[in-house]
């Protein structure tokens, strides 16, 4: 069929659907108010959901390493059996020294090279007792290559004093060490590794990354002064590294693990309560949207079986003058969409200003990014839904014997 | 004038009956086997007592029905197996329709309501078809009454705006059940006058059902309808 043609018979349609939602304002009017409140609270619900979710991520990968590449854990070794023999064992389990992982320079390159891996820093860390005077903390030294390090995470915006320098004897602390501690810029700090390996640093700058547990256990040094603290000279312990696609991590992490022959641990298993979460959120939205979603279809498809019957002699007339029952079909098809793409049209706009409203006059906590790209997705899918629950009245329309329509008062 | 029989047959029905089911068992044939031949320029009444099959005849030579038996020609095309797409076609170029209760749609203008059918087969009238459709209003005395509402109109006036209404498209074949069964007297001999003037101007064929028997005298025939079946089928000519 030629384009023109079909604009032309959808033309009849529309004048007639038109005409007839016009005839019946507050009825029109009414079902526009329901389909509009419930794509008003689909959009908010979406946009809400969606921004508080990026904000909660976004919080706990800014503080931490999408997937973490860790030296296997020491196991005691056990002869293999021998054929036919049963062996009882008692195993007390070996305590997990700190150690490096073995040619890390290595795994660091390959790492480097991975196409789904962004950025690659290598860490030694292990714990140490930070004294200043007669106040004791117990810390958590982490020896970093600075520029390798801060694409893991951004210290430097979150520093609140000072500096970001390590080496040559400068350490960074977090606001809560530093309270404990009674330190401020440039104050000297004694960190003892035990064994008598001791070094006395300046801090050069505070942090505050806004996790309590960092900002008071971490100690910011470069990886030579903390191997040489931690006795690991020129060893590291740890290969942070961040992905491309966060929720991808786990899959990341299997395939490091496997191309590495060490552990690799993503962010997804260290905050598996966190993804819990956010996995049953998305659910919860999903099903407010699906319920909201069949009420507005079964209040279109109510108003049109009324319209329908309302419009019974005149479909009657229509059809004597020349209508086919696939017109007819068509002119209630064409009410539900129309239905469905307008009332879509105000409550996408009522749902934009209520993120306006939230992120203006809100509890200010996270802000909703404006869901622009969810609103023609969301007309779109209400005019189908409208036209898909008018399916049912209009072919009871479409079906109604003329001779007998006709008559109908 | 030339003799009925060598002008054009609109329309011709052989045999045809219609029978309602009203419950499964329950059968209650309405017509029996009427036979019908109307030619072009023929202007017939259609008279019987009520619950006769007036309606019924005339919704299925207006395609809104099928018979049951028989066979039914309009414009010389047999249209009982024809499906809902050709019935549809062949109603709106063929068939203009105008209701006792003139049944014009309240959700559009008098205008509108004129050229309702050409909107419906083809979709935004032109220029011409306006134009067409204010003449037609013109002819029926309505000039300038295209943009008022149903609602605001007389009765009598509604039942122009419907004959202007069935003309639009030039049908062969008017059909009228009682149009002026709601009308006063008066306005029910102009109406009546009108379906004569339409009836010599065009040379479509009319057939009109009526209870009215002096309506019915001023037609060139008449169609008894009693039971189901023709009493007789009187010419004017014939009568003394
Ligand atoms: N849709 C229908 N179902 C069953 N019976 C019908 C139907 N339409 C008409 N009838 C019956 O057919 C008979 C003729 O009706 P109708 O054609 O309306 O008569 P008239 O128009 O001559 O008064 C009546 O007995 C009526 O009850
Ligand atoms: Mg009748």
């Amino acid at each position: 069929m030629i384009p023109g043609a079909v604009h032309r018979f959808l033309w009849t349609e529309g004048l007639i659907a038109v005409r007839f939602l016009f005839e019946n304002v507050m009825q029109t009017l009414l079902i526009l108010a329901g389909i509009a409140g419930g794509v008003a609270v689909i959009v908010f619900i979406t946009a809400l959901i969606t921004g508080l979710q990026a904000n909660v991520i976004e919080r706990t990968l800014g503080t931490q390493a999408h997937v973490r590449i860790l030296p296997l854990d020491e196991v005691n070794y056990q002869p293999p059996p021998a054929d036919d023999a049963m062996i009882l064992l008692l195993d007390s389990p070996r305590a997990q020294r700190l150690r490096s992982i073995s040619n890390w320079q290595a795994v660091r390159d390959m790492l480097d090279a991975a196409p789904d891996v962004q950025a690659v820093s290598p860490v030694v860390s292990g714990p140490a007792l930070a004294r200043r005077g007669t106040a004791r903390a117990s810390v958590s030294l982490v020896g970093i290559d600075p520029q390798r390090y801060q694409q893991i995470i951004a210290i430097a915006p979150s520093l609140v004093a000072g500096r970001f320098a390590v080496g040559d004897g400068h350490a960074l602390v977090g606001t809560e060490l530093a309270r404990t501690l009674g330190l401020g810029l440039g104050d000297k700090l004694r960190l003892d590794a035990g064994d008598d390996r001791i070094a006395v640093v300046d801090v050069a700058g505070i942090f505050e990354l806004g996790v309590r547990e960092l900002d008071a256990r971490f100690v910011y040094l470069d990886l030579k002064q903390t191997q040489t603290l931690l006795d690991l000279p020129g060893g590291v312990t740890v290969i942070d590294t961040t992905v491309d696609d966060i929720f991808t991590a786990d899959r990341v992490a299997a395939r490091l693990a496997r191309l590495s022959g060490l552990r690799a641990e993503s962010w997804m298993e260290t905050n598996g309560q966190l993804l819990n979460a956010l996995r049953s959120q998305s659910l919860t939205t999903q099903m407010i949207r699906v319920f909201v979603g069949i009420s507005v279809a079964f209040g279109i498809a109510s108003v049109l079986a009324v319209s329908v019957v309302q419009h019974t002699r005149e479909i009657g007339i229509l059809r004597a003058m020349g209508s086919s029952r696939k017109q007819v079909l068509r002119v209630f098809l064409v009410q539900g969409g129309l239905l469905g793409l307008l009332g879509s049209a105000i409550g996408a706009g009522i749902g934009w200003a209520l993120v306006q409203a939230f992120n203006t006059f809100g509890p200010g906590l996270f802000f909703i990014p404006v869901p622009l790209a969810l609103i023609p997705f969301a007309m779109v899918i209400a005019c189908l839904t409208g036209v898909l629950a008018s399916a049912l009245p209009a072919r009871r329309a479409a079906r109604l014997d003329p001779a007998v329509a006709i008559r109908y008062v | 004038m030339s003799d009925p029989a060598s002008r054009a047959v609109v329309l011709r029905l052989r045999a045809v009956s219609k029978t309602y089911h009203i419950a499964t068992p329950q059968e209650h044939e309405v017509l029996h086997g009427i036979d019908l031949q109307l030619a072009s320029g023929e202007l017939a009444a259609l008279v019987g007592p009520s619950g006769s099959g007036k309606s019924t005849l005339l919704n299925l030579i207006g395609l809104l029905d099928t018979p049951t038996s028989g066979e039914l020609y309009l414009l010389e095309h047999p249209t009982r197996s024809m499906d809902d797409a050709a019935r549809t076609r062949l109603r709106n170029e063929a068939i203009g329709f105008v209701f006792q209760f003139h049944h014009l749609i309240p959700a559009f203008s008098v205008l509108e309501n004129v050229l309702m059918p050409l909107i419906l087969r083809h979709g935004k009238p032109g220029a011409d078809d306006i134009e067409q459709a204010q003449s037609l209003l013109a002819d029926v005395g309505l000039a300038g009454f295209g943009a008022k509402k149903p609602s605001q109109i007389s009765g009598g006036e509604q039942q122009r705006v419907a004959i202007a209404r069935a003309l639009v498209t030039r049908p062969a074949l008017l059909l009228a059940d009682e149009p002026t069964g709601n009308l006063d007297t008066q306005s029910a001999d102009r109406i009546f006058e009108l379906f004569q003037q339409v009836n010599s101007r065009f040379q479509c064929a009319v057939l009109v059902v009526t209870h009215d028997n002096s309506l019915a005298a001023r037609c060139s025939r008449i169609l008894n309808l009693v039971d189901g079946r023709f009493q007789s089928s009187v010419s004017a000519s014939d009568r003394p």
